[in-house]
């Protein structure tokens, strides 16, 4: 039972960065903006917030450092695609290459550090549950931030009318423009969103979920994301489910290496990508489905007046 | 304030001189992290810029290292121009050092009679399935279930990345090699033959540069070419006329992945000589920034190939000669490939000033 408590706080932990940087690219592609610099947006962010918290020695310093990286490499990407109308698909992959090189780059000292003694979180009162303490108490509050953002987001977008004039600028920005909106503003606003909330997902990763730095960390995690919200077909309340569900593929593959399993590593590692393929041809066997659900401009290029 | 214009027609001096900008943007780029890290600008960039050039071995270093490069760029080229979007190069390419370096190594330790040219066209063989067949999963999925290409092909990274580890830390590794994730060191006969006596650069090189000539006939001079490339830029026209998309799919990914399975089994009977974890050098995610600098055309991929090995060959060098991280050849693309598509822009559009609306 106490092992059933640690895999599911683990599955958990290893769900939010999945989570939080896949709510942040729901939002810029509801606004019509596909970036597959997400990879990349997060690796540099992990790289600034494990060197913030190094320095500092808080998680929030790392998060904000993240979020402010993240932030500023979409508005970089943002102003390319948006303002000099560059193939957004071609941008966003060198995004992630520059991301991929920059980061290790600027992180070559910082491999091989360690931080300084994390804190130990825990919920009072709760934590003392049997099971359900173990199992959702004893986390670090990032996890339930991710939570609290994902209703956050859906009430944002299906209850207000700024998100409803950001999903109309993602399904029609000709209509947007035509009614007033600054459709370029409001896209840079959600991809510098998106690339904020990867950045702390990035964050997350290198000062609470591992916590190190490695070249190449994030391990796909920023692809994993954006396949998140094909599958989730852009609803905040799915991303979250998908996103518990690839932590907990994740998380199986060392508890059942814990169990005795004899089967090697390697083919352990492979199931989150493996897992991510196999959802993804089971969401996409309907391609009326998923057409019906994506947001009608995403990925294609928008000039206003023309 | 500047505004864009859209212009009548794409100017193909902009297109020429696109990809120069962007280098020379690149270059000062460069010259300032130098600075910024307390080196001498003009020395870091000859490093990147000269060195790689001197003499004989430079040269033919630079060759070998553009082998791999030109082979998977080709491939892309055709999958960009279909508007097929395989970015998963790097897996293909280790599939194929997977297949090409296991036949290699059957030889070596079965201690099959072989000589090397009888060698080099089954290893070419060898290599272009291993990549077509992982290629062919990411068409088959796109195909028949709709299964995005950018992240299914991506994902096969991984996967072939794990499947090699697994391979040379269990089945394949050398009883004799003290432990290390390798196998054996293949048999010489297994070598691929090499181009001028005493340097490194081999047939891979000569093979990678008839795949450019073919390709250019294929894009521009076949019939078949034609309808891919229509079927990428103008899908209502090409459906229009009867292409199938389809067709254009299993093409572009069947011989994209060959091609850069290809480069991978002449990495592993080349230089390498042997399976590593490491017998790639992300040659497979490098080989997307040279098709888009050498503007989607096969003889500017051989072109930017050889303008790419040189900052891969560069980066190694600063790192033994002027003591900068090997990771700043990696800063150095991702800054290339963004000024360029930045660059692009001025193809379809001129620069305006206009009053400030």
């Amino acid at each position: 039972m106490n092992e059933l408590a640690l895999l599911v706080a683990a599955m958990l932990s290893a769900g939010t960065p999945l989570a939080i940087a896949g709510l942040g690219l729901l939002v810029n592609e509801r606004a019509g903006v596909l970036n597959l610099g997400a990879e990349g947006m997060m690796l540099m962010s992990a790289v600034a917030g494990f060197a913030a918290a190094y320095h500092t020695g808080s998680d929030w310093v790392a998060f904000a450092a993240g979020a402010a990286v993240g932030a500023a490499a979409a508005a970089a990407f943002g102003w390319l695609v948006i303002w000099l109308n560059t193939n957004q698909y071609a941008t966003g992959l060198a995004l992630s290459l520059f991301g991929g090189g920059f980061s290790a780059f600027v992180g070559v000292s910082y491999v091989g550090r360690k931080l300084v003694e994390r804190s130990h979180y825990s919920v009072p009162l709760l934590r003392d549950l049997p099971f359900l303490g173990t199992a959702f108490f004893e986390q670090h509050p990032m996890v339930y931030i991710a939570i609290a953002l994902a209703g956050a987001m859906a009430w944002f977008l299906y209850r207000t009318r700024a998100g409803l004039v950001l999903r109309s600028i993602g399904e029609s920005p000709d209509s947007a423009h035509a009614l007033g909106y600054p459709v370029r503003r409001i896209r840079l606003a959600a991809v510098m969103f998106g690339g904020a909330l990867c950045g702390i997902s990035g964050a997350y990763l290198s000062t609470v979920y591992a916590p190190l730095w490695v070249e190449g960390m994030t391990a796909g995690r920023g692809w994993i994301a954006l396949a998140l919200t094909v599958f989730a077909t852009w609803r905040p309340a799915r991303v979250m489910l998908g996103a518990y569900l690839f932590g907990g593929v994740t998380m199986l593959q060392l508890h059942l290496q814990g169990l005795g399993v004899q089967i090697a590593n390697q083919f352990m590692s492979m199931l989150p990508y493996v897992a991510t393929i196999v959802v993804l041809v089971i969401i996409s066997r309907n391609p009326l489905w998923i057409r019906l659900n994506m947001p009608a401009s995403l990925g294609k290029p928008f000039f206003p007046g023309a | 304030m500047i505004q864009l214009e859209v212009r009548p027609t794409p100017s193909r001096l902009m297109s020429v001189l696109s990809p120069v900008i962007a280098l020379a943007f690149t270059v000062a780029v460069a010259a300032v992290l130098f600075a910024a890290l307390g080196k001498d600008p003009v020395q870091g960039l000859r490093v990147f810029l000269v060195e790689p050039l001197r003499g004989a071995r430079g040269l033919t270093e630079l060759g070998l290292k553009a082998t791999p490069l030109i082979l998977c760029s080709l491939g892309l080229v055709l999958c960009y121009r279909s508007n097929v979007w395989n970015i998963g190069a790097e897996g293909q390419y280790l599939l194929g050092a997977i297949t090409g370096g296991g036949l290699a190594l059957w030889v070596t330790v079965a201690e099959v009679p072989m000589a090397p040219w009888a060698f080099f066209p089954l290893l070419v063989l060898a290599g272009a399935l291993g990549g077509a067949a992982w290629a062919a999963l990411v068409a088959f999925l796109r195909d028949r279930f709709t299964a995005n290409e950018i992240l299914v092909s991506l994902m096969l990274v991984y996967v072939a990345n794990l499947l090699l580890s697994w391979l040379v830390f269990g089945p394949w590794k050398d009883p004799n090699g003290f432990n290390f994730p390798q196998t054996a060191s293949f048999a010489a006969a297994t070598e691929v033959p090499r181009l001028v006596r005493g340097m490194r650069l081999n047939w891979g090189f000569g093979v990678a540069l008839a795949a450019a000539a073919a390709t250019w006939v294929f894009l521009f001079r076949t019939y078949r070419g034609m309808q891919l490339q229509i079927g990428g830029s103008a899908r209502a026209a090409a459906r229009y006329a009867g292409f199938s998309s389809r067709w254009a799919l299993w093409t572009s990914l069947l011989v994209s992945g060959g091609l850069a399975g290809v480069a991978g089994a002449c990495e592993a009977a080349g230089p390498m000589g042997q399976l590593t974890p490491y017998v790639s050098n992300g040659y497979g995610f490098t080989a997307i920034i040279v098709a888009f600098v050498g503007r989607l055309h096969p003889l500017g991929c051989v072109l930017s190939s050889v303008l790419l090995s040189m900052f891969l060959i560069g980066g190694e060098l600063a790192q033994s000669r002027v003591g900068l991280p090997a990771a700043l050849s990696g800063v150095f693309q991702g800054v290339l490939l963004l000024s360029l598509l930045a660059c692009d822009t001025l193809i379809q559009h001129r620069l305006r000033w206009a009053a400030s609306r």
